[in-house]
């Protein structure tokens, strides 16, 4: 996808993807299932989205996978309500990301009590400082923050055992996705800065892209 | 009838299967459907649960209703681009949607024949819209019944790989619901959750529909 990456320009972007990019994404979609061997292979997609082991330190199976989105919703929670509080935005985005912020606590009840029925701890709440220079670069950070996390929670979904836990997972998954593309939209960027088919993203790059705003 | 129905749009799309031999797929599309208009395209999901749960065809079954799906979305979107007199911000969106759609259609089809299935015929179908806004509505709509549709289907696959590859086409589904949303000046992000919480009433009155 060399050619693709030489257009900055959102909007070519959008207009290559729609008009000569479709054959590349296609191939890499089938690429990524459809191993017709009956063997386990580690194609890019599931390189990308990491292996079962990653969330380990998080805890023991579902449980730690559980517990590592636990640990992002409680951060993008805390994210939105220090967002608020700076007065930064009003009007109709003050509500946007108001009503964002209340999902994504939602989103911490809901796991929190998962982890619970599944017998786990629930992660602690992580103390986080994030930079809120002006509203361009708050948008910035937030668009970011949600790409990234729909990328975390769909590099994750195949590792989960349970399709209790699956069902819950995906439910949030998606939401994730509904605001990054808000995001992306009040930005001016691509709704789908993937093309057709979102990308995962694994443990690793998704824990370094959040520890500058953790706070020891 | 139709005050009593929540998104009644869904009613009147028409899928019809030229020689009259539904797939599973069209018989789930059809009842996921009726599903969405009694009761809104949040309870799409546990329809769909359950309707691949009464049959034994695997994750080929499952992706040939996810096929099905993407007909319907592909052949709307396409139609849409003049049908729907898009202008400015909204014809690029179109534009985008549907190159997004037709992938979907083309990556399905090559998943199922690369697993050793056939993949499902393309029915025809019928939207009933007039304008821009009717166009719009009945986009929100089936961009919503698909992220319920896909995150239903989602805990039934059996393949990682397949799995993986169905969350990376209902995460766009869902910045499509997102964007089309922001096109009707409507909640982008509705609810917290795109999955409802509650079965038993959705299951009874889809249930002549499950064939």
């Amino acid at each position: 996808m060399a050619e693709l990456e030489q257009l900055e320009d959102p909007v070519s972007r959008r207009r290559f993807l729609a008009v000569g990019g479709s054959t590349t994404a296609v191939a890499a979609f089938l690429a990524a299932c459809g191993d017709d061997s009956g063997t386990t292979t580690t194609t890019d997609t599931m390189k990308s989205g990491g292996g079962a082991g990653e969330t380990a330190k998080f805890g023991k199976g579902d449980i730690g996978i559980l517990n590592y989105a636990l640990t992002l919703e409680y951060l993008e929670t805390a994210f939105y309500a220090d967002v608020v509080k700076s007065g930064l935005f009003k009007g109709a985005d003050l509500e946007t990301i108001r009503k964002f912020g209340q999902e994504e606590a939602e989103h911490v009840q809901a796991l929190t009590a998962a982890v619970k029925q599944l017998g786990g701890k629930p992660a602690p709440e992580p103390k986080a400082e994030f930079p809120l220079e002006n509203a361009k670069s708050v948008l910035e950070l937030a668009g970011t923050v949600e790409n990234l996390g729909a990328a975390a929670y769909l590099g994750q979904a195949a590792n989960i055992q349970s399709p209790e836990v699956l069902a819950s997972a995906l439910a949030i998954h998606s939401v994730e996705g509904r605001h990054a593309a808000v995001l992306n939209t009040l930005l001016g960027e691509s709704i789908t800065p993937d093309g057709a088919f979102a990308k995962p993203a694994d443990v690793k790059t998704v824990l370094e892209s959040v520890e500058p705003f953790l706070v020891e | 009838m139709n005050e009593q129905l929540k998104t009644p749009e869904l009613a009147a799309v028409e899928v019809d299967v030229e020689g009259g031999d539904l797939s599973r797929g069209d018989v789930i599309l059809k009842g996921a459907l009726a599903a969405g208009a009694i009761y809104g395209s949040a309870m799409v999901s546990p329809f769909v649960r359950k309707a691949l749960a009464m049959s034994e065809s695997g994750d080929v079954g499952i992706l040939n209703f996810a096929l099905t799906l993407e007909y319907l979305e592909s052949t709307f979107y396409a139609e849409a681009k003049k049908r729907a007199k898009p202008s400015g911000e909204l014809k690029a969106l179109v534009e985008l949607i549907a190159s997004d759609e037709q992938q979907h259609v083309e990556a399905l089809e090559a998943t199922i024949k690369k697993l050793g299935g056939k993949p499902v015929a393309e029915p025809k179908f019928n939207f009933e819209y007039n304008d821009t806004a009717g166009f719009l509505e009945l986009a929100q709509t089936f961009e919503d019944t698909g992220v319920s549709a896909y995150n239903g289907a989602g805990p039934m696959i059996k393949s990682k790989e397949v799995l993986a590859a169905a969350g990376g086409i209902v995460q766009v589904e869902a910045r499509h619901a997102a964007a089309i949303r922001l096109q009707n000046s409507e909640q982008p992000a509705p609810a917290a959750f795109d999955s409802p919480l509650d079965e038993k009433q959705v299951l009874k009155a889809v249930e002549p529909f499950i064939v």
